[in-house]
Formats: C-alpha cells, sequence, structure tokens
C-alpha cells in the first residue's frame, strides 16, 4: 500500500511526455450514394498522459477500440477530433517532416508476427531500413548495429541473411521488437504483442520488453486484453470500453480497489490459480452494444447491474477518487 | 511446406541454392512446363540461327518458280510470288516474336506501375480503374485495328496498339495482388516508420506481386503473338512484303486449294508458339503458387 501511494506521488510529480486529449475517431457510415447515414464512434473522447520511463496498459474487450487507440497517436488512423501533446506540439496536426520526426520517435510493436515482416526481406536488412528511413548513421554502422539489435533481442548474428519464414512466431516478435528499437524511440506503442504468441513465449517476449525499457529508457503503451499480462507489464492501466476510458488507475490501485462496475466484472473474471478459493463472480449480462448507435447517458448503463434514471440520460465525466486513481461512474460522484 | 524447413540449420547460401534445386525439381517434374519451355526455347533458336539455314531471302521473288511444293531446294514450298517460304517463316518469325515480347514488356511495365499506383492511392485508383474499363469494354482486335489505323501500320505502331489493348488486364492483376500486399501488416509498420511511398511501393509492395505478374507477362506474350497474327492478316499489322506470320497465311488464304504449305507453316508456327508460352506459364504459375502446386504434393 505504501508503495502505491509513493508511486502515485511519483506519477504526479513527472510531467507527461505524451498527451492525449479528448481523442474521438468516428466512422461515417454511408448509405445509398454516399450520404453519411451515423457513425461509428471507434474511439469517442479518450484522455490520458503517458509518462517517461513508465507503462501505461489499456486494456478492454476486443473492438472497444483500444487499438484505434494507440493508431492514432502515430496517424496511422486518422482522428477525427482530438489533440496529442508531444514535445509541445500536437501529433494530429503535423505534416510531413514534422511528422516523420515523430515516426522515429514513437515507434510500434505489432500483434500478428506473422504478417509484420516483408516475406521477401532478409530480416538483418528490414532492421537497417529502419535506420535508413530515418537517416541513422552511414551503411556500415547500420548493419554493426542492426546485428547488436538482433543480438539484444536473442536472434544470433549468423541469422541476419535469413528470411522471415525460417523463424518461428516468437522469434518474429523479437525481430519486430529490435525493428522499433533501430530508430531509437522515446515511446513504443505495443499493439498486442504477445496475444498471437504461445502462453510459453509470451513470458520470454513480455521479459524481454521490461528488460529492453530499462535498457533503453522507454515510455510504452501497452495495448492488451490479457489482465494478467497487463498487470505485469504496467505502472498505470487504463480501462476501456465501446471507445470510451471508464477507469484510470495505477496497477495495484485498480487491482485491489476498482471502482466501476465494468472493472470489477473484469477483474472478477480473472481465473485464479488456487481451486479452492472462491470468488464471487460478477457476470455482467447481455453483449456488448454496437458503437454504431452507442447508448445514450453512460455507455455501460444497458449492461451495469447498478444502472440508474441518471446513467441512461447523463453521460459521467472522469472523475478524481484519490491520488490518480479515476472513474467516470454515477456512482462515486 | 517443405521448402521452408529444409536445411534451416545451413548457413545462407547453401540454404539458397538448396531452395533453388528445390524449385528446379519441382520445375523438372512439372513436365507440360518443361515442354513449354523446350518450344519456346527452340522457336527463339530457330528465329535466331534460320536465316543462316537457307540461301534465299525472304524478299526474293522468283516468278519461274511460283507455288512450289516443299522440296529439298524450297523446305516448306513457295509462295504465289515464287519467295522461299521456309526463309519467309523464319523472317516473320523474328518479326513475331520480337513484336510480341516487345508488347509483353511494354504492357508489363505500364501495367505494373499503374496497378501498383492504383493499389496505393484510393482516387487514383478511381480515375485509372474506369479508364481501364472503358479500354476492356472494346473488344481487343477491334481497338488494335483502329490504333494502327491513327498510327499506320508498321511493327512499331503494332507494339503500341497491342500494349494499350493488353494494359487494362495487367493493370488489374497486378492491383488486385497489391491491394491484398497493402492490407499486411508490415506495410503498416513501414508507414508508421515514416517510409516514403516510394520506397513501399516499389521496394515493398512490388517484389511481393511479382508471381501473379511474371505469369501475366507469359500470357501477354502469348496473346500478343496472336494479336499481331491477326492484325498482320487483316493488313493492319506489318505491312507487305515483310513478312509475319500474319501477313503469310493471308497471302496463303487466297491459294489455300492449291497451295495448302502456305497456310500449313505459319499456322504451325503460331500454334507452337502460343502453346509454348501458355504452357511455360502454367508452369510457372505451379511453380511461383505453391497452394495450387500438384507437383508440390508429389514430391513430398
Amino acid at each position: 500500500m505504501l508503495e502505491t501511494r509513493m508511486e502515485q506521488e511519483q506519477l504526479q510529480s513527472t510531467t507527461p511526455i505524451l498527451r492525449v486529449k479528448n481523442l474521438k475517431k468516428h466512422y461515417p457510415i454511408t448509405g445509398l450514394f454516399g450520404r453519411a447515414v451515423g457513425h461509428l464512434k471507434a474511439v469517442d473522447g479518450v484522455e490520458f498522459d503517458l509518462y517517461e520511463k513508465k507503462t501505461m496498459g489499456l486494456v478492454g474487450e476486443s473492438g472497444c477500440g483500444k487499438s484505434t487507440t494507440g493508431r492514432t497517436i502515430l496517424r496511422l488512423v486518422e482522428p477525427t477530433e482530438g489533440e496529442a501533446i508531444y514535445k509541445g506540439k500536437d501529433i494530429f496536426k503535423l505534416k510531413g517532416k514534422d511528422l516523420q520526426a515523430i515516426r522515429k520517435d514513437i515507434q510500434m510493436i505489432f500483434q500478428d508476427p506473422h504478417s509484420s515482416l516483408n516475406p521477401k526481406q532478409r530480416i538483418g536488412h528490414a532492421i537497417v531500413e529502419t535506420m535508413k528511413i530515418h537517416r541513422i548513421g552511414s551503411h556500415k554502422e547500420r548493419i554493426e548495429r542492426a546485428k547488436e539489435l538482433l543480438l539484444k533481442v536473442g536472434i544470433r548474428e549468423d541469422q541476419f541473411d535469413r528470411y522471415p519464414h525460417e523463424f518461428s512466431g516468437g522469434q518474429r516478435q523479437r525481430i519486430g521488437i529490435a525493428r522499433a528499437l533501430a530508430a531509437n524511440p522515446k515511446i513504443v506503442i505495443c499493439d498486442e504483442p504477445v496475444s498471437a504468441l504461445d502462453v510459453s513465449i509470451q513470458s520470454q517476449v513480455i521479459n524481454l520488453l521490461k528488460d529492453i525499457q530499462e535498457n533503453f529508457n522507454l515510455t510504452y503503451l501497452f495495448i492488451s486484453h490479457d489482465l494478467s499480462v497487463v498487470r505485469y507489464m504496467s505502472d498505470y492501466i487504463g480501462v476501456m470500453y465501446l471507445g470510451q476510458l471508464v477507469e484510470k488507475a495505477p496497477t495495484d490501485e485498480l487491482f485491489s480497489h476498482p471502482l466501476h462496475p465494468y472493472t470489477q466484472a473484469l477483474l472478477s473474471a480473472i481465473p485464479l490459480p488456487n481451486p479452492k478459493r472462491k470468488r464471487e463472480r460478477i457476470i455482467i449480462k447481455g453483449d456488448i452494444p454496437s458503437p454504431i448507435n452507442p447508448p445514450s447517458g453512460c455507455v455501460f448503463h444497458t449492461r451495469c447491474p447498478y444502472s440508474t434514471k441518471r446513467c441512461e440520460q447523463e453521460r459521467p465525466v472522469m472523475k478524481k477518487q484519490t491520488t490518480d486513481h479515476f472513474v467516470a461512474c454515477h456512482l462515486h460522484d | 511446406m517443405e521448402i521452408n524447413t529444409k536445411g534451416v540449420e545451413h548457413i545462407g547460401s547453401e540454404l539458397k541454392s538448396e531452395k533453388f534445386k528445390l524449385l528446379f525439381r519441382r520445375f523438372l517434374f512439372n513436365k507440360l512446363a518443361v515442354v513449354g519451355t523446350v518450344i519456346v526455347i527452340l522457336l527463339c533458336l530457330f528465329s535466331i540461327v534460320g536465316p543462316f539455314m537457307t540461301k534465299y531471302g525472304p524478299l526474293d521473288i522468283d516468278p519461274m518458280n511460283r507455288l512450289q511444293p516443299p522440296s529439298a531446294d524450297h523446305w516448306f514450298g513457295t509462295d504465289n510470288f515464287g519467295r522461299d517460304l521456309f526463309s519467309r517463316v523464319v523472317h516473320g518469325g523474328r518479326v513475331s516474336l520480337v513484336v510480341g515480347f516487345s508488347a509483353a514488356l511494354l504492357t508489363a511495365i505500364i501495367g505494373m506501375i499503374i496497378g501498383l499506383y492504383s493499389s496505393y492511392y484510393r482516387i487514383l485508383d478511381h480515375v485509372l480503374m474506369r479508364i481501364c474499363d472503358g479500354l476492356i469494354a472494346f473488344p481487343d482486335i477491334l481497338l488494335a485495328i483502329a490504333i494502327t489505323a491513327i498510327l499506320g501500320p508498321n511493327p512499331f505502331n503494332v507494339v503500341i496498339a497491342i500494349t494499350i489493348v493488353k494494359v487494362p488486364a495487367m493493370a488489374r492483376i497486378v492491383r488486385s495482388a497489391a491491394l491484398v500486399v497493402k492490407e499486411q501488416t508490415y506495410i503498416e509498420a513501414l508507414k508508421a516508420q515514416g517510409a516514403s511511398s516510394w520506397r513501399i511501393i516499389w521496394v515493398h509492395m512490388a517484389p511481393n506481386t511479382i508471381s501473379p505478374f511474371l505469369v501475366q507477362m507469359t500470357y501477354v506474350f502469348a496473346l500478343s503473338i496472336i494479336l499481331e497474327a491477326g492484325l498482320s492478316f487483316l493488313g493492319a499489322g506489318v505491312p507487305a512484303p515483310n513478312p509475319s506470320w500474319g501477313n503469310i497465311l493471308y497471302d496463303g488464304k487466297a491459294v489455300i486449294f492449291r497451295a495448302w504449305w502456305m497456310t500449313l507453316f505459319p499456322s504451325i508456327f503460331i500454334t507452337l508458339a502460343v502453346l509454348g508460352l501458355n504452357l511455360l506459364g502454367d508452369g510457372l504459375r505451379d511453380l511461383l503458387d505453391p497452394h495450387t502446386s500438384k507437383a508440390n504434393k508429389k514430391l513430398k
């Protein structure tokens, strides 16, 4: 508990390296003759900060907009609205060279290791290419450094000239990590980096990510649907539901005192290793509503066991509960 | 995938040669593809060496020996002007193959550029694909005749006409392959790293669309030969008196009952060329696409 307090104070005292404010991504749904009939609200008003050398976890069900959030930060998906302040500049307004500079500082690790490497490109060249794009070093230095990076992620030097299909999924993910490191990034967005891997390989890759964070002073945005992985990786966690951030807290605080009913339900779904210990499962009813016409008021009210009239009408805002613990729920006003 | 796991423990170069050997074995296993390749090579050799095998030039008129049947002196007989048919078929082969190959190459290059860029840029895609749709709507031969009629009948313009006719199909095939590649995560990864569109298109997308592209190129080669023969037959291609397989056929048409050899020999060569190229194309397709390869299964 004391540790949590200290961590919280630490978080508050440092200034964020990246601030994301009111991020929205709405996809227009076109009907006959290209007229917009509605909007699919993939991300609807997400706000969070990333702190230097810390990991923020982003959890939620599939389709809740976690990946879209990560992608908009790199402008792989153009946001509809919002700001992302990095080094005093709004990433969403950058063009040309400035955007290029951002794409050097912020790198991404992808979910599927099978399609994230060009099958016709030798793996060493993939890493050299990243440096080439960002004009880092001479040709010789690049090769030298690529070999070094590969070694760091556990790929032998004599495998430099191999093609991706000669590697296993775990190895490919390591190569993807080395490629992200090649640009000397400050922030790495990990988009479900281990969910496509075997459980035995998952832990290796997760530990590798942790080591690398320390060695390279990285800040992570760690997107995953696996709560135990997120818990292990993250300093603080944001919980997403239907395109909105419903709760945000330091990891220990979130797991010991979940405030939002959705978070409580999520946490109760984690299987316990001890079969004799029983826990009350909170089972939420129904399916996740469609993001095309999300429920009015609080997006969770259709499935919430504590839902009131107010929840149906008024959208709750993020409110601070204790230091660094934020929740968007009328129960905690 | 047999080849993927084989020889992983060897060092790079050995592995590559091993992979190459396996590909070659798979190719040899496909008998029809080998036959096709042999036919194409023989035809090329024939049109290179052929002219030195006869003392007659393709334009040497000899009115005394009109419409002679095949003999030891005139292997394929003579035509209605007494010209040696063997010499004409050989020289015509040169024209037909060169025109066919140039058209295929030009089609491939332009089709690749159009296909790749239209798969990458959406607005450009709409514009280019509508133009392609328009061109595809015309029957091939009609459009080709119209173009050569405007430009004038000579081998160079025939190449241009064939290219214009065949580019849309090529562009569509490259585009559809490129659209699949474009959705792969590694393209997104490159964008995330800030790679230029030039790099993404030419360094990463182009090599991954090469197999359907190569296969289509051999088919275009074959189709170009047919189209060129058709154009020359209709008088819109290689102008007389220069020989081409098409216009020899045209000359033979009038005397088909008196001199069967004038129709038979160029027809055989057109058929052989098209058959050989199509077999080669089928073989390449099987070789480059492991999913359809029967040989691959049997080798296991």
